[in-house]
């Protein structure tokens, strides 16, 4: 079934960023995570996979604590970020969030120039003292979403003028234009065409060198082209975590079996 | 008589719907597949009869009685030859009254056999027009009766005829405006026969009144129209800065700040205030506002005028909230979810993803939505009837008494008015100020309404 050629997939990483125990999510009376434990590691692309309404998306959205702006939504139970709860009460979720960066499913840039867009993490953060500052963080980020050579003669038009693969891109460099240490992916390619997504994954792949990128994924062949270690969700139970090569080759759990074959899902 | 027509057109359509779909279910139950459901088969007689014998009717309505009265006039040719149209009008009209029963002093004789050949003609019209109602309702029964057939498309009979009525609804209400803008022409035009454009448009003085006598003293009238405009200039801006900042303030913290009960319960009462019926704000502004403001700046020492026009703008402000705020709210609305994530995301507070992102987004539609106010504001009469002062001055003073174009319009039209002097004629004038301001404002926010509704799709 997968015929892409397995990268090399060594953990070259064994520095633990996030550590999640026993994380309950709820919207309002229905459990919509039960109970999940798991390590997601430094400069590794983790890569969550399972059937739609598996739970996933919510995991993922605990890790920047988007899931605050929900009314309804309530977490328990405890989630490290390098060791440090990221729920405890002095922890500012504004400030988690500019840590965690996030990049959506659907390419969501402002309406405002390619400059603006990718410039307002640092600004809002205070991360330049200069207009020439800013403009070093701003070239550095659309290099690393290999998105500069295409933007730099067109920086002052509309974001929302780029193509939707490049839209993607402009997403990823303002995500890590504020400097984060974890990049979270909902789906990052789902609205792309196939050429777009294997621009955007190629670029995964290199981000992989400075940050911990957690990525969900409705396509099994991306996870195994893109990440090191895959999790596997299912209806709320993290079902099986470990090796992406292992999962998709030789899965201990008969639920991941199913899934990867195409059984369930 | 009428009654009895439309008695006999609608029963005569019933039965028409009736036949039709009896035919079609007919041809059905022999097995043959109908284009159209019997039901079509129906309402395609219903409409054929009505729609035409209708507008017979309404027509017929319209012009009997002219006719009626030109041939009691033929009638009685010899005895009105030589008299103005007035005599005639009134010799008509005392013909009509003695048919009516309504005999006042001793009408000759003559008078009386006329009354009694007016009756006679209006129950023949009404006669004629039954067995016209009857003839055509028939035929045209008979006529839809006939094209009952399993492959007649009687469905797109039903659509012609009803988008043919409603083309015609749509048409009504486009000549009403150009009824509205050729009369309001016409009126401006007599006006500036008697008043220069110029002194109209340039003038600094207004004081709309006339001679009565060809020797009165220091009456000559002033029509100039800008010290009003001003007026009405001065009460928008006050109103503009009560209603901008707490109807944006208010949309803003509802949709994005307010916990959802408060927002349940804080909505309805915002469009209550939009429900408030005009002449309740002027009450207002006249036993509330108006009285505390002068008390206010009297205890402080600064000299207002009683009728205050930061009372009446300020007032009209109250108006307007729900108005900017329900446009505000919409546009809001409109930025999509996904950019409010995308702020959050790169951690930034809900205040300034509000001010950073939101708002820049939805600023079209806020802007579309103040002009609306604007003209609203410009037009408001009611307020500033009451509340508002009757003398034109030059000035921008809003502890000062100005007077607005609407209320100048309104002073001008009360009471006895003859319509061929400049007095009362100014105000057609001024109207037509009004509505070209107005429409102006109107045709630019719409335009900035449409361009933000094309932004997000």
């Amino acid at each position: 079934m997968y015929d892409t050629p397995t990268l090399e997939r060594t953990v070259d990483s064994n520095t633990v960023k996030f550590s999640a125990r026993d994380v309950h999510v709820f919207y309002g009376e229905t459990e919509a995570i039960k109970g999940v434990d798991i390590d997601i590691l430094d400069n590794t692309v983790t890569a969550f996979i399972g059937p739609s309404g598996c739970g996933k998306s919510t995991f993922l959205r605990c890790l920047n604590r988007m899931n605050d702006t929900i009314d309804i939504c309530r977490v328990t139970g405890k989630i490290l970020l390098d060791g440090a709860d990221i729920y405890d009460k002095h922890i500012d979720p504004v400030q988690l969030r500019a840590k965690v960066g996030m990049v959506f499913q659907k390419p969501n840039p402002f309406p405002k120039s390619i400059y603006d867009n990718v410039a307002y993490g640092p600004r809002i953060h205070g991360l330049a003292r200069t207009k020439a500052d800013l403009d070093v963080i701003v070239e550095k980020s659309l290099r690393r979403a290999a998105l500069w050579t295409e933007a730099k003669d067109r920086l002052n038009e509309p974001g929302t003028g780029l193509s939707g693969g490049q839209q993607q891109r402009l997403c990823i460099a303002r995500a890590v234009a504020t400097a984060p240490e974890v990049l979270l992916m909902d789906e990052p390619c789902s609205a792309l065409d196939p050429i777009a997504t294997a621009q955007v994954e190629e670029l995964i792949d290199e981000l992989r060198q400075e940050y911990s990128v957690v990525i969900v994924t409705h396509s099994m062949q991306q996870a195994a082209r893109v990440s090191q270690k895959t999790a596997f969700f299912h209806l709320g139970d993290l079902v099986e975590f470990g090796e992406t090569g292992q999962i998709f080759t030789n899965p201990r759990d008969p639920r991941t079996e199913s899934y990867i074959t195409g059984r369930i899902g | 008589m009428t009654t009895a027509a439309f008695l006999c057109l609608f029963v005569l359509a019933v039965a028409g719907y009736v036949w039709n779909r009896q035919a079609a279910s007919a041809i059905r139950a022999d097995g043959t597949r109908l284009h159209s459901l019997e039901g079509f088969h129906g309402f395609y007689s219903l409409l054929t009869v009505l729609v035409p014998v209708i507008v017979l009717i309404l027509l017929w309505l319209v012009f009997q009685g002219p006719a009626v009265d030109s041939i009691l006039k033929a009638g009685l040719a010899d005895r009105l030859a030589g008299l103005g149209t007035g005599e005639v009008q009134l010799i008509l009209a005392e013909i009509k009254s003695i048919s009516r029963g309504a005999v006042f002093g001793t009408p000759e004789q003559w008078k009386f056999d006329a009354a009694e050949r007016y009756l006679a003609l209006n129950a023949r019209a009404d006669q004629l027009l039954l067995v016209l109602v009857l003839a055509l309702s028939l035929t045209l029964v008979v006529l839809s009766r006939r094209k009952v057939a399993a492959e007649f498309r009687a469905r797109h009979g039903v659509e012609r005829i009803i988008s043919g009525l409603m083309i015609f609804c749509s048409v009504v209400a486009i000549f009403v405006t150009v009824g509205i803008i050729a009369s309001l022409l016409f009126e401006t035009a007599r006006f500036f026969a008697k008043v220069p454009v110029t002194e109209f448009l340039f003038g600094t003085n207004w004081e709309p009144q006339i001679p009565l006598r060809e020797d009165q003293v220091a009456a000559a009238g002033a029509f100039g129209w800008l010290p009003v405009m001003l007026g009405t200039l001065v009460i928008t801006v006050i109103a503009l800065f009560v209603a901008v900042p707490v109807g944006l303030m208010s949309a803003i913290y509802l949709n994005e700040f307010a916990p959802k009960r408060l927002r349940a319960v804080a909505k309805p009462f915002l469009e209550i205030l939009a429900g408030v019926p005009t002449v309740v704000y002027g009450f207002f502004a006249i036993l509330v506002v108006a009285p505390a403001m002068r008390s206010f700046f009297a205890a402080i020492g600064v000299d207002v005028s009683p009728n205050i026009a930061l009372a009446a703008g300020s007032v009209m402000g109250i108006m307007l909230i729900p108005f900017i705020s329900s446009f505000a709210d919409d546009a809001l609305s409109a930025v999509p979810q996904s950019l409010r994530d995308g702020a959050l995301g790169l951690g930034a507070t809900r205040a300034e993803m509000m001010t950073t992102v939101l708002f820049p987004a939805a600023i079209p539609g806020i802007v579309g939505g103040i002009l609306l106010a604007v003209s609203r504001a410009i037009g408001e009469t009611m307020i500033v009837v009451m509340a508002a002062g009757l003398i034109a001055k030059m000035t921008i003073n809003p502890l000062d008494s100005v007077t607005t174009v609407t209320v100048q319009i309104v002073t001008l039209l009360i009471g006895d008015t003859s319509f061929d002097n400049p007095k009362t004629l100014a105000a057609f004038a001024l109207g037509m100020m009004l509505f070209i301001v107005t429409l102006v404002i109107n045709i630019f926010a719409l335009r900035i309404v449409r361009k933000y509704r094309e932004a997000y799709d």
